[in-house]
């Protein structure tokens, strides 16, 4: 079998553009099930707002993808916490489940909503001047726009890792999700903390979503999809650790890339025969914890 | 740390079933008078379908404690399966380096053309369920919505199911030779009988042993196992009986709708599922019953709302998870201090 190297490269960089995707949506699932032992259902739905929120935010002020970029995920992450405290909060002491089934309930009602105002077909999102056109690296073409998403979201990713597992703040937070009564006898607004994670998994989300904008349209039902590849992710990767969130997206994107050129029947579906194959040898996942 | 099943109501063995055996006699009285009663059949017909479809998936959650939520797989595999059977009625493999084999035995009756649809869901429920359940909880529940995905996109692209089109215009035969399932009367008694065989299925399933083991589990898995129970063979059992009546309900429905299509297999179908359960009861007999007709009546009378029946039904779920935890059946079984 001849290789071909353009198409193999290209497809290569699907791979990794949705490895980033992947690991930008599994790592906010993980930062929220730490705290909120949660499964966020609604991720996908806060994944479409926050294109959805960039959309607006050109076409109704006039503001760029560049303000967009920051703007989305903090506006989607204030929904996020006002979801938190109003709803979320109430049923923190119950099974997980009723976490998975309201979050389900949200997805719904959010989707709903959009795909009534816009229907099920795309809406355009221009790409940056900045990042237009793309750069001859010889065995292929690179568009820039699509480098810069997988440098940027790996930037974002060793970022929050750095936040959580380095510095005061991420330690209070692992120390809270170990045993937050203690925690809060030292003083600390554990309530808070939760609400502004929430928030933090919630923006990821969004900026994913503003990232994807330009790449894959707006598109009301662009997480429903989207969000249960992400689940396989987290069942593969087991949800142990941030770096394995990471690591376990960004892999999975490639080989998902691989298959597209190699056998691409199999492409929508290599995720879930992974899953069940790492499952069969590692039930626990491949970073996780036995709980 | 609450469990998912917290409605259970402390009564004495007997009185329970003894409620539970008032209820069904009342349940059937009321079902047999439908024809009778200006109903349009069609919809209680299809909200039998559902009923059985949840009361097989309540068996696993409300009694085992395990949410699953891919069980339109099962609901789908054995409606695509009788579909086909009754309608072209091939079988055809192909063995790599061997070759090709093909079995053809003509459009099958119903009867048999549902024996295959029951033999596709158990072996589905079976390879399934082996996988799903060597992890709990939440990750069980991602494990079979995945899995679910995975046969989606396997019947979007197997040649038989048609791809998007579906298999249309399911001619509906004779049953047993002696049934024409294509008069409406004749075809809501099959449907209810089919559905009162599920049930009492699931009711025998619940008020024996297997069943005490069960909610053994669900309450408290390591006790459980430390009382010598292999619980993981109780719930893979448990897994295969759902799998297997969900899809006898696909089964049914497929003469009902006369066609199979991947909406049924697709994983909104998955929620709509947990969605009835849980607005009619967790882990009480009749509620899926009643949880069916209201969500299917919903979807009847509000069709003209067009996508805002998604957001209604999204609304429902979050009220349901937040205040209502019991649901309907829970709630009246609660008030009452009655098992239903």
């Amino acid at each position: 079998m001849s290789i071909n190297l353009q198409a193999l490269s290209a497809q290569l960089l699907v791979g990794l553009i949705n490895g980033s995707f992947y690991a930008l949506l599994s790592l906010g699932l993980a930062v929220i099930f730490g705290m909120l032992n949660i499964i966020n259902f609604a991720h996908g739905a806060l994944y479409m707002m926050g294109a959805f929120v960039a959309y607006f935010l050109l076409n109704l002020a006039g503001i760029g993808y560049w303000p967009a970029l920051f703007l989305a995920p903090i506006i989607v992450g204030v929904f996020g916490m006002i979801l938190e405290r109003t709803m979320l909060q109430w049923i923190a002491n119950l099974d997980h489940l009723y976490g998975l089934l309201l979050t389900f309930g949200l997805a719904l009602i959010i989707q709903g909503v959009f795909q009534n105002y816009f229907g099920s077909s795309g809406l355009p999102y221009a790409i940056p001047d900045a990042l237009k056109g793309g750069v001859n690296l010889g065995f292929m073409f690179l568009p820039i726009y699509r480098g810069w998403v997988v440098i940027f979201s790996l930037v974002i990713c060793i970022a929050t890792w750095f936040l959580i597992e380095r510095t005061r703040l991420g330690a209070y937070l692992r120390a809270a999700t170990e045993n937050p009564t203690l925690v809060r006898a030292f003083g600390i607004n554990v309530p808070l903390m939760i609400t502004l994670t929430y928030g933090l998994g919630v923006g990821l989300a969004a900026m994913a979503g503003v990232l994807s904008a330009p790449i894959n349209q707006v598109r009301p039902l662009m997480g429903a999809d989207l969000i249960i590849v992400v689940f396989a992710v987290v069942v593969i990767g087991g949800m142990g650790s941030i770096m394995g969130s990471i690591i376990t997206g960004f892999t999975l994107g490639i080989i998902e890339g691989l298959t597209k050129y190699f056998y691409p029947e199999a492409s929508n579906t290599v995720v879930f025969v992974l899953m069940v194959l790492v499952l069969l040898v590692k039930p626990s996942g491949l970073t996780g914890r036995t709980t | 740390m609450t469990t998912i099943t917290d409605n259970s109501i402390p009564t004495t063995q007997t009185r329970g079933t003894k409620d539970e055996m008032i209820a069904f006699v009342i349940m059937t009285v009321l079902l047999v008078a439908v024809p009778f009663s200006g109903l349009y059949p069609f919809f209680v017909m299809q909200a039998l379908c559902f009923a059985l479809f949840a009361c097989a998936f309540n068996l696993l959650i409300g009694y085992g404690g395990l949410l699953s939520f891919g069980h339109a797989m099962f609901m789908g595999t054995a409606g695509y399966v009788t579909a086909h059977m009754a309608k072209v009625g091939t079988i055809g493999f192909k063995v790599p380096l061997i070759g090709e084999f093909m079995i053809n035995m003509g459009p099958l009756s119903p009867e048999l053309s549902i024996v295959f649809g029951l033999i596709a869901a158990l072996v589905l429920a079976v390879v399934t369920g082996l996988i799903a359940i060597r992890r709990q909880g939440i990750y069980f529940a991602m494990i079979t919505l995945a899995l679910s995905q995975l046969i989606f996109f396997l019947y979007l692209q197997t040649p038989f199911t048609h791809g998007e089109d579906g298999i249309q215009g399911i001619p509906q035969g004779m049953l047993f030779g002696l049934f024409d399932l294509s008069k409406p009367t004749i075809l809501y008694y099959v449907i209810l009988v089919g559905f009162l065989i599920g049930f009492l299925i699931i009711f025998r399933a619940i008020n024996s042993p297997f069943g005490e083991v069960l909610k053994a589990i669900r309450e408290n898995e390591p006790r459980a196992i430390s009382l010598g129970y292999k619980t993981d063979q109780y719930k893979l059992m448990a897994f295969i009986l759902s799998g297997v009546l969900a899809g006898f309900a696909g089964a049914l429905k497929v003469f009902v709708a006369q066609n199979a299509s991947l909406t049924d297999v697709h994983w909104t179908m998955s929620g709509e599922v947990v969605l009835i359960t849980l607005v009619g009861g967790l882990a009480t007999l009749y509620g899926p019953v009643v949880g069916a007709f209201v969500i299917i009546a919903m979807q009847q009378y509000l069709a003209g709302f067009g996508q805002w029946v998604t957001v209604i039904q999204g609304v429902i779920f979050v009220v349901c998870v937040l205040t209502f935890r019991r649901g309907i059946i829970g709630e009246i079984g609660h008030l009452f201090k009655r098992s239903l």
